[in-house]
């Protein structure tokens, strides 16, 4: 697993897809390519509200990536963190990643005609900085960081609640 | 060589406070201001996508001449000194024929708005207008008739805000990052949203009270909770006992008004309309009614947003903590503000009527300032009061946003000279016969930005890069076309940082103050008025006017009897328009990320209805109005009110140069008729029907 958490607090989240944008530009891709997404689901009326759910999407950064073990010439790898990432010297655009990752992860570029993926901005994190997508977000609705540095958000936001009314 | 430079993002009007990172020459990286609460490294999807436009090969990459007929895209890249003495000669020879006043400039309202304006007077024209009332201008009349403010210079105070009623103003997707994040931080800590409009949009997942209201019926909602607030004795009694004048009169008015009227009018049943009234009068007066952003919609507006403000005064949140309040210049603080180039000594006033008659008989009330654009086109066609002959553009776009684009089509060909001054190929930009490319905002020093508030400060748009192409400051242009026309007197700068230190003259600060976080600030304390005998109201009479002396004198009434918004008949639907988080108005439609993200606007239309009308959804549909019609993809949805059809804003650009947005979507301003609030000045955006038919091909 990776060390690294990326957290979203949905209920803050307006689905203005800022983060889509400055990782695309971060990682100066054309169009295309989105390393991450918003996946929007709703709005529908539930109890007379219209609800709607918005989720963040990166990479999962998982245990046993599947996209490391389809992939032929060793492109796709794991730092020592965790991260798993696309080394662009060895990839050969076979796609095999794309097929094999079951949640659409590993994305085409078709200018570079190489997979690119999120990789937690590990150019930022090497400098000290946060992923792009959590730098910019408008609502600060993502949280970055090791396990411990996570918040839980439930709890404080009854925390927070719960102050209001004393 | 890397540096960072604190500056302002100008993807929209917003102008927030940016952090960039140059490495080399480059833009490397730009996130908001760390310095500013409420930004804190935040950048919407649109600041987000700014090296792009500042990256973009699509861009004018220099002056251009029109070669062939207006609209033919036949253009011939010239020099800036040929581009501009062909502008010169021409105002001047227009000038001298017909006189100043034959020439208008349009523009969004920016930073050196106070450039343009001058540069107009010395040419002996009254005809400056901005975008304002496009916008806004009822929403302007209405603070005024009430408080004797414009619109500006009244706050919204988000953060402590304990319950907030928006009226179509679709805050999470029109977005401003600090509000944004204010009211978020208000709603976890026990904030009520209720939010009104026949749409369902972002902002609606987030509100604990939703409206689907008939389109157009706003202010029989706002009558009938006045007629509850006031009958149940839930209002402020202290606050309007001392501050309000006029309310024995909207008592006296409200009384048909009830809750059950409203329920027919408006669809929302009268328990809820009570419920609401009753609940928000238990957060008074930490309670905000949105006075509205883009209050441009129906010919009744003023009335409606007036009605927004009574309901503040009602619950006395005005200048309270949670609700409205005033915003404070820098005298408040003991400051002085930068100076602007229009209160230079010797500038020649302009005594001419305006092109759209603002303060006379028949726009007595819209705010000069910023004028009313709409009228552009009739003034053209029937020269009336006189004939215009020029016009120019500086990043205002009249053929998107001007309703009746057909009209205002016609009108232009009317012209003997056009300019755009815009970054952009604008529909307006290849329409004209001058282009003259202006540098973004990463390319350029601008004016000082005073932000007024509770804690007054001063920002500042700081160059990060050198112009990637023949660009310029708008501010430059005008020096350039000031000189060649005899009064480059009245711009004393060669430079942007000339003109910057010339405004900073007398307020005690210096260019080099803005380098450390990119604002200055005039006092660290927030400055509130004291609720009890402090405010200082501009009215006649010192008071919130509910019975306004501005509009009776005027000779409109202050309660006029609410007329019913008849139903549209069978197959016709009111046309409602709107934003999205990703776009701003008609100009960033063409941008790389962002054309990707939301590259076309769709019609939505009522599942009902399009059942009846055999649409499914990504259907092209025809829709037709008495102005005109045009061709989209429908969005067959539950989310919208059956008497309504939505389309955002922005879209169906016809400049071919500017391939990405060429063609894509359809423009609201074909649709639109250009019908007017008369007493507030904005034009009726929202009061078209359309007739909405399945097309077999686009």
């Amino acid at each position: 697993m990776s060390q690294y958490y990326l957290m979203q607090d949905a209920k803050r989240c307006i689905a203005c897809r800022a983060c889509e944008v400055v990782c695309k530009v971060n990682k100066g891709l054309p169009r295309g390519p989105k390393p991450c997404e918003v996946v929007v689901v709703g709005p529908k009326f539930i109890g007379g509200l219209p609800r709607a759910f918005f989720k963040f999407m990166p990479c999962f950064h998982c245990e046993k990536p599947w996209c490391i073990a389809a992939c032929p010439t060793g492109a796709m790898q794991k730092r020592e963190d965790g991260i798993v990432y696309v080394d662009e010297t060895l990839c050969v655009g076979c796609k095999a990643c794309m097929s094999a990752c079951p949640w659409g992860v590993p994305q085409w570029d078709p200018e570079k005609r190489k997979v690119v993926k999120c990789d937690y901005c590990m150019d930022r994190l090497d400098k000290g900085l946060l992923p792009a997508c959590v730098t910019i977000c408008v609502t600060k609705c993502l949280y970055f960081g090791k396990a411990n540095e996570v918040p839980s958000i439930r709890r404080e936001r009854a925390a927070k609640a719960a102050a209001y009314f004393e | 060589m890397t540096k960072t430079v604190f500056s302002l993002c100008f993807m929209c009007t917003v102008r927030c406070p940016i952090k960039v990172e140059v490495e080399n020459g480059q833009v490397k990286w730009i996130e908001g201001n760390p310095y500013v609460p409420g930004m804190q490294g935040s950048l919407c999807p649109k600041g987000a996508a700014a090296t792009a436009l500042l990256n973009d090969t699509e861009r004018i990459q220099g002056p251009m001449v029109r070669t062939g007929p207006r609209g033919s895209g036949e253009w011939k890249r010239v020099s800036w000194d040929e581009a501009l003495n062909i502008v010169a000669t021409k105002l001047q020879e227009i000038a001298k024929t017909y006189g100043g006043k034959s020439i208008v400039w349009g523009e969004r309202t920016n930073l050196a708005t106070h450039v343009n304006k001058t540069f107009m007077r010395l040419l002996g024209s009254p005809n400056h207008f901005t975008h304002d009332a496009l916008c806004k201008g009822s929403v302007n009349t209405a603070c005024r008739s009430l408080f004797g403010y414009t619109d500006p210079e009244i706050g919204i105070d988000y953060k402590n805000t304990k319950h907030i009623v928006l009226y179509g103003r679709n805050i999470f997707e029109a977005l401003e990052v600090r509000p944004v994040n204010f009211l978020l931080q208000a709603i976890e800590e026990g904030a009520k949203l209720t939010y009104i409009d026949p749409r369902v949009t972002v902002t609606a997942t987030k509100a604990h009270n939703y409206f689907m209201i008939r389109p157009g019926t706003d202010l029989a909602f706002n009558y009938a909770l006045m007629h509850v607030i006031i009958k149940e004795k839930l209002y402020d009694v202290k606050f309007v006992e001392r501050w309000v004048e006029g309310f024995r009169e909207l008592e006296a008015f409200i009384q048909p008004y009830t809750p059950e009227w409203a329920e027919k009018e408006t669809g929302i049943p009268a328990a809820r309309i009570i419920s609401l009234a009753r609940e928000l009068s238990q957060q008074k007066p930490s309670v905000i009614f949105h006075f509205g952003y883009r209050g441009a919609s129906h010919p009744n507006e003023i009335y409606f947003r007036r009605s927004i403000l009574m309901l503040n005064a009602l619950m006395g949140s005005i200048e309270a903590k949670g609700g409205l309040f005033f915003k404070k210049g820098p005298k408040e603080a003991g400051g002085q503000p930068a100076r602007k180039l229009t209160e230079q000594d010797g500038l020649p006033k302009v005594t001419e009527m305006r092109f759209d008659k603002v303060g006379t008989e028949m726009f007595p009330l819209p705010d000069p300032n910023h004028g009313v654009p709409q009228m552009l086109p009739f003034a053209i066609l029937n020269e009336d009061p006189y004939p215009i002959k020029a016009a120019i553009f500086n990043r205002f776009e009249p053929l998107l946003s001007i309703p009746d684009r057909g009209l205002t089509e016609r009108a232009f060909e009317k012209l003997d000279f056009i300019v755009t001054i815009d970054i952009q190929w604008s529909d307006i930009a290849w329409h004209s016969d001058v282009v003259l490319p202006e540098s973004v905002f990463l390319e350029r020093t601008d004016c000082i930005q005073q932000a007024n508030g509770l804690k007054p400060q001063m920002f500042l748009r700081r160059q990060a890069v050198l112009p990637r192409y023949d660009t310029l400051p708008a501010p430059i242009i005008v020096k350039r076309l000031a000189d060649r026309l005899g009064f480059g007197r009245f711009f004393p700068y060669e430079t942007m940082e000339d003109l910057v230190k010339w405004q900073l003259e007398g307020t005690g600060f210096t260019l080099e103050d803005f380098d450390r976080k990119g604002f200055v600030a005039y006092t660290d304390k927030e400055i509130w008025w004291d609720r009890e005998n402090g405010l200082k109201l501009k009215t006649p009479s010192k008071k919130i006017e509910f019975v306004s002396s501005l509009l009776e004198k005027a000779g409109y009434p202050s309660f006029p009897p609410y007329e019913s918004v008849m139903a549209p008949p069978e197959g016709r639907y009111r046309l409602m328009v709107g934003r999205c988080a990703q776009h701003t108005h008609v100009s960033t439609q063409n941008n790389p990320y962002l054309n990707e993200l939301v590259p076309e606007n769709v019609l939505w239309i009522n599942r009902r209805e399009a059942e009846r009308l055999g649409i499914s959804n990504g259907d092209f549909v025809e829709v037709s109005s008495s102005c005109g019609d045009v061709c989209l993809k429908a969005y067959v949805t539950d989310l919208i009110h059956p008497e309504a059809v939505f389309m955002l804003h922005g879209f169906g650009h016809k400049a071919r140069f500017a391939t990405r947005s060429f063609d894509k979507g359809a423009a609201d301003a074909v649709l639109q008729e250009n019908k007017s609030d008369i007493v507030g000045g904005s034009p009726a955006l929202d009061d078209t029907l359309v007739r909405v038919r399945r097309a077999y091909k686009k």
